[in-house]
């Protein structure tokens, strides 16, 4: 990827990032540690790879994304807004009464969301579903999937790795967040799902495993997630909860913490305010 | 002697006919594809059809994705499966997001028989029509089940279908059958009392109205296919032109048919009422037939207990 593309990416996850912490703080209310572990995917996803249009949310054939670890959803909506879904300064009504950005996704309030998610286990099973759509009609739009590292605990989640392998869905790309932690602690302590690559692997996919924050290697997950044939992909992204904001950072106590002004501000300054 | 045809048989026969006007129906099961008879269809249009295994959670939330993105999709398995253990994918995956998927629930109620109270959905309506945005059908005979499917596929939305294994008498003419959703009908008249049946207790509920007619009772027989919406209007005018309302179903009385006309009575025309239905037991393993009789689900036990609410008020 050229430099350029990828200062422009990181930019944008920046500005993900400094949302993530105005929504949250704003609401006083949210998920921020596993929104701000996400920012650079779904940077890369929003601003590099996905093929949508603002001006059309429900084009037929546009690629979509199932953030089923709904609760980072401060990152997604930060990117929809950075994307021209809606104005930017619409982000500060998150999780307020009447608001079309919900506590966690609705797609039939929020122009640019593909699915109602939040409810853990559940996304890949709806993404399979979309891309089993996609190859019946002979379209080439692909279904990306967000996965939690905790959320991989749901037994769902599994019978849907072996739906997408059994039905060889290749347009579906998933990416593990495994940024380690869940609410209850460190996620190898709760319920380890160790080794997260080999259990893949042996459900039938693609496994590749890469430094979530690092554009270039996002880059090259996705495409060869692309040029795989017959298998679905799963991206196991090594991220860091909190990451951008030191304080926050590998610190399970910011999973559903909203910040005070003077964290807030804080949290921004390092963010480049 | 009339035709008997399960309910099941005719929403796999349904599936298989409308599938060919409808390319986008696509049917999922969860490895109960011979005895739900998706497997009419999957015969047919095997292309549409995908079996998820016995995993109901991701049958559910499959079909929600396929349904998103242009299909009809319809997902079937058992009634306590598709609504009790695909319950919160049913709840946000399919009814929060209005997907356009239609549950073919089949073996409901007792009907099922050998298999048991596990195996025995009797609180599946009372689940689905807690559910915004889900519309509830129960239809009575193989005639009724047709119509059904043909009006969940032209309904925009989510539909939960209910079906018995049993074959059942074929009472509707199929020449004259007039489905319409969320319409009772009165398929009986009567003066005295209002007999308010839902599935396979409908023909229970005509066979009870030739025992009260014997006893110089005029009852009259309402068939309420659409649980949800329920129609408000037939139950209503049934209160005011007779003394008492009867309802009876192959269902816990909680939650279910008699709960729904119960809501419409209490907050619109309060009326003496006797639900009929499981009394908020579970089933067990059994023939059909005697299992009706030990839950007190005969035409026999309708009348009589119809008489007892009217020599009480």
């Amino acid at each position: 990827m050229e430099q350029e593309k990828i200062k422009e990416l990181q930019q944008k996850a920046n500005a993900i990032r400094q949302h993530v912490i105005r929504e949250v703080a704003q609401a006083n209310s949210g998920h921020i540690g596993g929104a701000l572990s996400i920012a650079d995917i779904v940077s890369y996803l929003y601003f590099k790879e996905m093929n949508v249009d603002p001006s059309n949310p429900k084009w037929q054939d546009r690629d979509r994304l199932v953030l089923s670890k709904g609760h980072a959803c401060a990152a997604l909506y930060a990117a929809l807004a950075e994307k021209g879904f809606f104005p930017v300064e619409e982000l500060l009504t998150f999780r307020q009464t009447g608001t079309r950005l919900q506590g966690h996704p609705d797609m039939r309030k929020t122009p640019g969301v593909d699915m109602s998610t939040g409810s853990l286990g559940q996304g890949l099973s709806v993404a399979n579903g979309m891309a089993l759509a996609a190859k019946l009609d002979k379209k080439d739009y692909r279904v990306f999937v967000i996965l939690g590292d905790g959320e991989i605990q749901e037994g769902q989640v599994w019978e849907a790795a072996m739906t997408a392998a059994h039905y060889k869905l290749d347009n579906v790309t998933a990416f593990l967040d495994y940024n380690g932690l869940q609410i209850d602690g460190p996620v190898k302590e709760v319920m380890s799902p160790s080794p997260v690559e080999d259990k893949f692997k042996a459900f039938g996919w693609n496994v590749i495993s890469i430094d979530g924050h690092d554009f270039n290697q996002i880059e090259d997950a996705v495409q060869q997630a692309k040029a795989c044939k017959g298998k679905p992909t799963m991206i196991v992204a090594n991220t860091v909860k909190g990451k951008g904001v030191s304080f926050m950072e590998n610190q399970v106590g910011w999973h559903g913490v909203a910040p005070n002004e003077e964290e807030r501000d804080a949290a921004l300054k390092e963010l480049g305010v | 002697m009339t035709k008997k045809i399960a309910t099941r048989e005719a929403y796999g026969n349904a599936l298989a006919e409308f599938g060919e006007q409808y390319p986008n129906i696509v049917v999922l099961d969860a490895d109960l594809s011979q005895s739900t008879k998706t497997n009419t269809f999957k015969k047919k249009f095997p292309e549409r059809f995908f079996n998820m295994g016995i995993s109901e959670a991701d049958l559910m939330a499959t079909a929600a994705g396929l349904a998103l993105s242009g299909k009809i999709a319809f997902a079937s398995t058992f009634a306590i499966f598709a609504a009790g253990r695909g319950f919160e994918q049913v709840r946000n995956s399919i009814a929060y997001t209005r997907a356009n998927v239609k549950i073919g629930a089949t073996h409901a109620g007792i009907t099922v028989g050998e298999d048991g109270g596990s195996h025995q959905a009797v609180e599946d309506i009372s689940l689905m029509r807690s559910l915004p945005n889900m519309v509830v059908i129960n239809p009575a005979d193989a005639v009724e089940a047709r119509a059904a499917v043909k009006a969940a596929i032209e309904h925009d939305g989510p539909v939960y279908m209910r079906f018995g294994r049993l074959a059942v008498p074929v009472f509707f003419d199929e020449a004259t059958y007039k489905f319409q959703l969320g319409k009772g009908a009165v398929i009986e008249e009567g003066t005295d009392v209002s007999i308010i049946a839902t599935g396979m207790m409908v023909s229970s509920a005509v066979e009870a109205r030739e025992i009260l007619a014997k006893e110089g009772i005029s009852a009259r027989v309402i068939n309420i296919h659409t649980i949800k919406p329920i129609d408000k209007d037939i139950i209503v005018q049934a209160a005011s032109e007779t003394k008492a309302i009867v309802t009876v179903e192959e269902h816990s009385i909680i939650g279910g048919l008699g709960s729904a006309v119960a809501e419409v009575l209490v907050e619109n025309y309060p009326a003496p009422m006797k639900r009929i239905g499981l009394m908020d037991k579970f089933g067990q393993s059994g023939k059909p037939d005697e299992l009706l009789k030990l839950y007190g689900l005969t035409p026999e036990d309708i009348a009589s207990e119809t008489k007892a609410l009217l020599d009480r008020i």
